[in-house]
């Protein structure tokens, strides 16, 4: 290049066309595809949490956890619904079962249990039919723990380097949070039996840690978009919620403005860390060099 | 499921696929950057035979390339790359020169892979993307729920939503000319013949040859891209031949079908929810109210 030539592209360590992106930024929408993270998580570990208290003799958390799991699902239904546009859609989801999509898998989970854990919380509600209630909140607690995973491999499952590089963690941290979500909730609603719920909200916080930092020393370059911009922010407020969160309700006890603080601080960290992981996918597509250097690296290797 | 089936090397897709063994062909183009002119008469065929919108008249500002990429209403992009410098030399089109200052233009027309490992199939939750019987990768748009998941799938960033219709678009291959025995508009169109059409056994062939024949007329850089079975996508339905970098041209350097680590995923996501249940019920057992 002579001198005086006026660079068209920034000068940059790796070759691409233009700097323009190689990829196509995801087209799901904010806030529903994280809403729709979240609550599924939170609406999965709810129901196993509403089996468990129910079988240890704690009728007020089974009672909260069956109604965040209804909930939790119904809104998830929802979020899908308005990000795919209208209702039919949603059905035609069921079309077909098909093992190679996570979204299919997917709605196979999520439909027969947002079903499953609507019949069990509107038993407990209306008191009718207790005993098939019981039997349909039970069955979905079974099946929950799917609930709180199978989104991890939907992200996962694309060429958004973000979300493909950090498959193997993912739904460890999901399930980490999804476990904390559906304790805060059972602290707050159910004072008076919330023990294992506190514990819940400490040993998912734990998990989401975990998998989080083990996800950032294993995916190297890529995992530069989980600490910059508006997904590093989003991921740090998360951090202290949910460290916040889960401190408090470690030493919370029956205080009720501890376990208010420390219920709401898990929540806002679950909400985030959705947020933050779904917003480092799209950074990470919009940046030429998450694809190429990655990959770049891999061929020279082979070579 | 056997692996074979998610990635690797897959002699036959649409038989593999479920369609008879006296299917067609698998067809494909080979798209040879080292002929393409820049002309778009490609881009401009295949909005006409398609019925495609046009894009907007906006300009990049980075080049010629007004039309930036493929899309899903452009499904034929000429990508324009200005190189200065001494980066190579290409084959003289007889155009006019630039001095002693070398500037180098290299051409391509983009389009969709047609993979033998389809992401964007293997994702789509309602099977609106299917394999035809010529082995190549189409969208259904009455089945298309527009959910948008085959969007991020795709290792090479071609198919997109498009908004007018809600549905997933990307290149047919012109599936409704096949069926009448025509090449696709834009291998039609194609007035140097740098967009090639055909069985892709012999386009494969094809191109080894004509990459022998520039690397003996002292063209060293020209590589194929796409044409490998082994590769990350079990080869492409639609591969080139190219003077530089994958990643210059704004393709992937070693794109990889991302459902070759599906049983993995799946096996963690087994993993994580057994951790959540153990976790949840740990938290239940031997506690105080």
């Amino acid at each position: 290049m002579k001198r005086g030539d006026r660079l068209m592209v920034p000068e940059a360590e790796f070759r691409s066309y233009y700097g323009r992106p190689v990829l196509k930024r995801p087209v799901w929408k904010v806030p529903d595809v994280p809403a729709y993270l979240y609550l599924g998580g939170l609406a999965g570990a709810s129901s196993t949490m509403a089996l468990c208290a129910d079988l240890t003799g704690r009728r007020r958390l089974a009672r909260s956890g069956r109604l965040a799991a209804a909930v939790g699902a119904t809104a998830s239904v929802g979020a899908l619904i308005h990000d795919l546009g209208r209702p039919a859609r949603f059905l035609n989801m069921l079309r077909v079962l098909k093992p190679t999509s996570p979204l299919s898998v997917g709605s196979w989970i999520l439909a027969p249990f947002s079903a499953l854990s609507g019949a069990g919380a509107a038993s407990e509600i209306t008191g009718r039919l207790p005993a098939l209630g019981r039997a349909a909140a039970t069955t979905a607690g079974v099946i929950a723990p799917a609930m709180t995973t199978y989104t991890a491999v939907l992200l996962a499952d694309t060429a958004v380097p973000g979300w493909h590089a950090a498959y193997r963690e993912l739904p460890f941290l999901f399930a980490g949070s999804a476990v904390s979500s559906a304790g805060a909730v059972g602290m707050l609603a159910a004072p008076a039996e919330s023990g294992p719920a506190r514990r819940m909200a400490v040993a998912g916080a734990a998990l989401e840690f975990a998998a989080g930092r083990s996800m950032h020393q294993r995916t190297g370059l890529v995992g530069e978009v989980y600490r910059q911009g508006r997904a590093g922010a989003a991921w740090r407020a998360a951090r202290v919620l949910t460290g916040l969160g889960a401190g408090a309700a470690l030493f919370a006890g029956r205080s009720r403005p501890a376990v208010i603080v420390s219920g709401l601080c898990l929540t806002a960290g679950a909400v985030a860390t959705r947020y933050a992981i779904f917003e480092a996918g799209r950074a990470s597509v919009s940046d030429p060099r998450y694809t190429v250097v990655p990959q770049r690296d891999r061929l020279d290797a082979r070579r | 499921m056997d692996s074979n089936r998610l990635s690797g090397p897959l002699a036959d897709p649409a038989g593999e696929a479920g369609y008879p063994s006296d299917h067609p062909d698998r067809v494909g183009f080979f798209t040879d950057t080292s002929v393409c002119i820049g002309c778009k008469a490609c881009e401009v065929a295949c909005k006409e035979w398609n019925l495609l919108p046009e894009d907007g008249l906006d300009l990049t500002g980075m080049s010629y390339d007004n039309t930036g990429a493929l899309g899903a209403t452009t499904w034929r992009h000429v990508a324009f790359v200005e190189q200065h410098g001494s980066t190579g030399s290409t084959v003289d089109l007889g155009m006019p020169g630039m001095g002693e200052d070398q500037v180098r233009w290299l051409m391509s027309s983009d389009v969709c892979k047609h993979c033998t490992h389809a992401a964007c199939l293997d994702v789509c939750p309602t099977g609106a993307l299917i394999r035809t019987e010529y082995g190549t990768v189409l969208v259904q748009d009455d089945v298309c729920n527009g959910c948008g998941y085959c969007v991020p799938a795709c290792p090479y960033g071609v198919i997109d939503i498009r908004p007018d219709t809600g549905g997933a678009a990307k290149c047919t291959m012109c599936q409704d000319r096949l069926g009448a025995g025509l090449m696709p508009a834009c291998a039609t169109a194609c007035p140097t013949e740098s967009i090639q059409y055909g069985p892709l056994d012999e386009l494969r062939d094809r191109a080894g040859q004509r990459v022998a024949e520039l690397h003996d007329q002292g063209i060293t850089e020209a590589r194929l891209y796409g044409h490998d079975p082994a590769d990350g996508v079990g080869g492409d339905g639609a591969f080139f031949l190219l003077l530089d970098e994958p990643e210059v041209y704004g393709l992937p350097p070693d794109p990889v079908v991302t459902t070759r680590d599906l049983p993995s995923m799946w096996r963690h996501a087994a993993g994580a929810a057994l951790t959540a249940a153990a976790v949840i019920v740990g938290c239940f057992v031997g506690g105080k109210r």
